[in-house]
């Protein structure tokens, strides 16, 4: 067909993403944005104006050729357009679905000034979903056994994407995982109506075929130190550390230890993890009463408040700032409203009351309003002096992770700022012990999954310096 | 090579109550005196910890003691040697702290704790301590690891709730009698939380250092969910990452009773399926 000019691109409208309709998704857990038709996809790829410096590809932590492989959509070469993810992006099928797409690559295409963005993050889905539904995945030539034997720690999207990188770089790789399986918050955290298990697990197979080895159940900095990796014992000649972070942040106010007051991490890891959704087939128990309240309003508070609501309860999230602060991602925060969750902004909980056993029954918030912003810029919020109590028989607190500690307070010698948080070389990877890089959530506190990512590249790269010697990544740790 | 979680070798001590040693060598290998495990019987089955009463870091073997209480320890209870655990992982938690004393160092295990005091016993015993056991239990027929006890212990004090074997009562009965003939500077308590909180009170006034190891409801077990949290010198912990050890002055024992109550009706309906299924 004749190519359409800019102008009959611009003419074309962005096509809404089908959606199971609330009344039905609040009764299932499978994936909610049902995705593309193909003559959808290539319709709305056709969109792209395929601009000589893509802003967009700027807006990708991982500049994915995004004109590229927009453009081999629309010609119907889905192979070729998979390939061109494939050359920068290992986990397109993931990203599609996850990433912040509104901050990243759509806040800057030129498509969006005048209109909405060219939906990048729906195609990069709808391409990887093709290439996994039709089979056509190919596995990388992985280069020539280069003898090295390299370690990486953690299986969430830091971890699977150094042992990729590494891997391709025909080095013998191992991850080590302290879980009974990969995949790390993608699959404890990230709920499944939002990220399909069939995607994490394509991914985490496609490793073992390039040759990765996955070794479960195993703590490292308890089962074994770092120290032993790197020694003789296990012979490793550089180690990759994606642990993520892990620790969940408390609200700290009286009442917090009542039966029936989760963390997100806690919460979410029984039904996301062990499968608590259906007792007593899975026999991980579950607690919760009829009226659940959410304390936050970033990705992990939507992501517990809908699972709720999924199991049947009334919801109601509180957040001490205005709907506009909410961190969630913005298509997080717009199903959630559709999905009958209530919302209180301007909340604060202070205090959890219990009943007589022990179990949460209560909470009670004071009222706020927005002051001057404070030192991360957005509006410090004040009590008024005003409060409200509100039945609630489960409270989950959504509140954010600091790093896990267990590497840190197992290896002195990793260096860690003031929040416990890993600090690395940000070009490299590099943290204060030879030999040890580190990526993800564990060397930026809770992030995203494409920052983790694109970390776990660069650090993969100047681990293969390291260990083959060249480079300026070897004179790192002089 | 045993396959991976299995049962090398199995012991039936008294009904509901099974030894095993099990192959899990990233277990073993690192293990630590007052470390546990955290271990799965099934697929779908819960993650429940366990502690540790012995390893061999070669055999890569660690020896756990299981008394059946529910769902889950019952259906371990009930598994053969040759059978395989769904997963164990570990080592979990801080070592217990030891230490060398002028003094004497005393041992209390009720239940399981027993065993799970045994490698600090040996770990005290080793520092050149002396070192008394004492072993709770309803009666002499539920008396477990005398025999070890004796081996590992300079003196073992055995007390049984009905009198059919040493001092009649409870530990806490064997420990005053204790205390007032040595001077004792370090207890470890490990057992059913009123045991550890009788012993906790009985040490309080006379500043004896005294550790328990707190039984709070887990999950994963490396310190990323709030689960096992309790309250210790008015702060909240982690039971699995900062514990399980913690100084018994300053725990908050009745918290950490009410907790371990947040899914009864769950546990009961579990419980109810697998006999169902029997
Ligand atoms: C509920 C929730 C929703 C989120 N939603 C989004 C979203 O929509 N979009 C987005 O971009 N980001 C989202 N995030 C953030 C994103 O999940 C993280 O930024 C990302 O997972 C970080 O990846 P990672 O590999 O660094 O760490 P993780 O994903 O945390 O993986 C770490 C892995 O290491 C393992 N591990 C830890 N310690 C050890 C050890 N000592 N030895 C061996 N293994 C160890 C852990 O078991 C885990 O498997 C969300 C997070 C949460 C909690
Ligand atoms: C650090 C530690 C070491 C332990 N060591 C041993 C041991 O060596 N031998 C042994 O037999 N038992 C040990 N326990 C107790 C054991 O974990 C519980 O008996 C077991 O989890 C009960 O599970 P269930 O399904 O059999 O019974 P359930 O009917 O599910 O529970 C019975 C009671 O056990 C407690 N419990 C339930 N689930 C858990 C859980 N996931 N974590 C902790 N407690 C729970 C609750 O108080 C519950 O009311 C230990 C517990 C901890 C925390
Ligand atoms: S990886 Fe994320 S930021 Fe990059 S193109 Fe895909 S959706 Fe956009
Ligand atoms: S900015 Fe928009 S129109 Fe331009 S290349 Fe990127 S996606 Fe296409
Ligand atoms: S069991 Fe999850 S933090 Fe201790
Ligand atoms: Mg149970």
């Amino acid at each position: 067909m004749a190519e359409l000019t800019p102008k009959e691109r611009m003419a074309i409208e962005r096509h809404p993403m089908p959606e199971q309709r609330p009344e039905d998704r609040v009764k299932n857990f499978d994936e909610v944005p049902l995705g593309f038709a193909q003559e959808v996809a290539m319709r709305e790829a056709a969109r792209c104006l395929d601009c000589k410096s893509p802003q967009c590809v700027e807006g990708c932590p991982v500049s994915i050729d995004i004109p590229g492989f927009l453009k081999l959509i629309e010609k119907g070469d889905f192979k070729g357009s998979v390939k061109k993810i494939r050359e920068t992006n290992f986990l397109p099928a993931i990203c599609g679905r996850v990433c912040p797409q509104d901050q990243q690559c759509e806040l800057v295409c030129i498509v969006g000034k005048r209109g909405k963005p060219v939906a990048i993050g729906s195609l990069e889905r709808w391409i990887s979903d093709y290439e996994r539904e039709n089979k056509i995945r190919e596995i990388p030539e992985v280069a020539a056994a280069t003898g090295k034997k390299i370690a990486v720690v953690g299986s969430g999207p830091a971890g699977m994407t150094a042992a990729y990188e590494i891997r391709k770089r025909g080095h013998d790789v191992t991850v080590f995982e302290a879980f009974h399986r990969g995949g790390g918050v993608l699959v404890y955290g990230i709920p499944r109506f939002r990220l399909p298990l069939s995607v994490i697990d394509e991914d985490l197979n496609f490793l073992e075929k390039m040759g990765v080895k996955f070794i479960y159940n195993t703590i490292v900095g308890k089962s074994m130190s770092l120290d032993d990796l790197l020694g003789s014992e296990w012979g490793f000649d550089a180690v990759f550390v994606g642990t993520g972070a892990g620790l969940p942040k408390m609200t700290g106010v009286p009442g917090e230890n009542l039966n029936g007051v989760y963390s997100a991490n806690e919460y979410l890891t029984r039904v996301y993890l062990m499968g608590a959704g259906n007792f007593p087939d899975n026999v991980t128990p579950l607690y919760q009463g009829k009226k659940v309240g959410i304390i936050g309003a970033g990705n992990t508070a939507m992501d517990a408040a809908r699972t709720a609501k999924r199991l049947g309860a009334d919801v109601t999230l509180y957040y001490r700032r205005s709907e506009e602060e909410a961190p969630a991602r913005t298509e997080e925060l717009h199903h959630a409203k559709e999905e009958f969750i209530n919302f209180k902004f301007l909340s604060n909980p202070v205090e959890f009351i219990g009943d007589d056993n022990f179990f949460i029954k209560q909470i009670k918030c004071d009222v706020m309003k927005l002051g001057e912003p404070d030192d991360s810029g957005r509006r410090k919020p004040e009590a008024t002096g005003e409060s409200f109590i509100d039945d609630c028989d489960t409270a989950i607190m959504a509140l954010g992770c600091d790093v896990n500690p267990i590497i840190p307070t197992s290896t002195p010698e990793i260096e860690v700022n003031k929040w416990g948080v890993v600090v690395a070389d940000p070009e490299t990877g590099a943290t204060s012990k030879k030999a040890v890089f580190a990526g993800g959530d564990l060397i930026t506190g809770g992030s995203t999954v494409i920052n983790a990512m694109g970390q776990a590249k660069r650090a993969a790269a100047a681990l293969h310096d390291f260990v083959m010697e060249q480079g300026n990544a070897f004179g790192y740790w002089k | 090579m045993p396959k991976l979680y299995e049962i090398v070798e199995k012991q039936d001590l008294v009904p509901g109550m099974a030894l095993f040693h099990v192959y899990a060598p990233m277990a073993a290998k690192n293990m630590k005196p007052g470390q546990f495990i955290i271990l799965r019987v099934s697929a779908n089955g819960e993650r429940i910890p366990i502690s540790i009463s012995g390893w061999d870091a070669e055999k890569g073997t660690v020896r756990i003691i299981i008394m059946a209480a529910g769902r889950t320890s019952t259906e371990a209870v009930a598994l053969k040697q040759g059978d395989c655990f769904q997963d164990v992982v570990g080592p979990l938690g801080e070592e217990t702290h030891v230490e060398k004393l002028k003094g004497t160092a005393v041992v209390i295990g009720g239940g399981y704790g027993t065993g799970a005091v045994m490698p600090p016993a040996r770990a005290m015993k080793a520092m050149g301590n002396r070192v008394v056991g004492i072993i709770g239990a309803r009666s002499k027929d539920l008396v477990l690891l005398e025999k070890e006890m004796r081996e590992v212990c300079d003196e073992v004090i055995v007390c049984t709730n009905d009198g059919s074997q040493g001092v009649k009562g409870f530990v806490t009965d064997g420990l005053a009698g204790l205390m007032e003939k040595e001077d004792v500077q370090w207890v470890l308590a490990v057992g059913p939380v009123p045991m550890m909180q009788a012993v906790g009170n009985m040490t309080k006034p006379k500043k004896v250092k005294t550790f328990v190891s707190l039984n709070a409801i887990m999950v994963d077990g490396t310190g990323m969910c709030g689960a096992c949290r309790v309250t210790v010198g008015g702060k909240t912990k982690f039971a699995c990452f900062h514990g399980p050890d913690f100084d018994a002055h300053e725990v908050n024992f009745e918290e950490l009773m009410l907790r371990q109550k947040m899914f009864v009706t769950q546990e009961k309906i579990a419980m109810e399926k697998l006999q169902e299924v029997k």
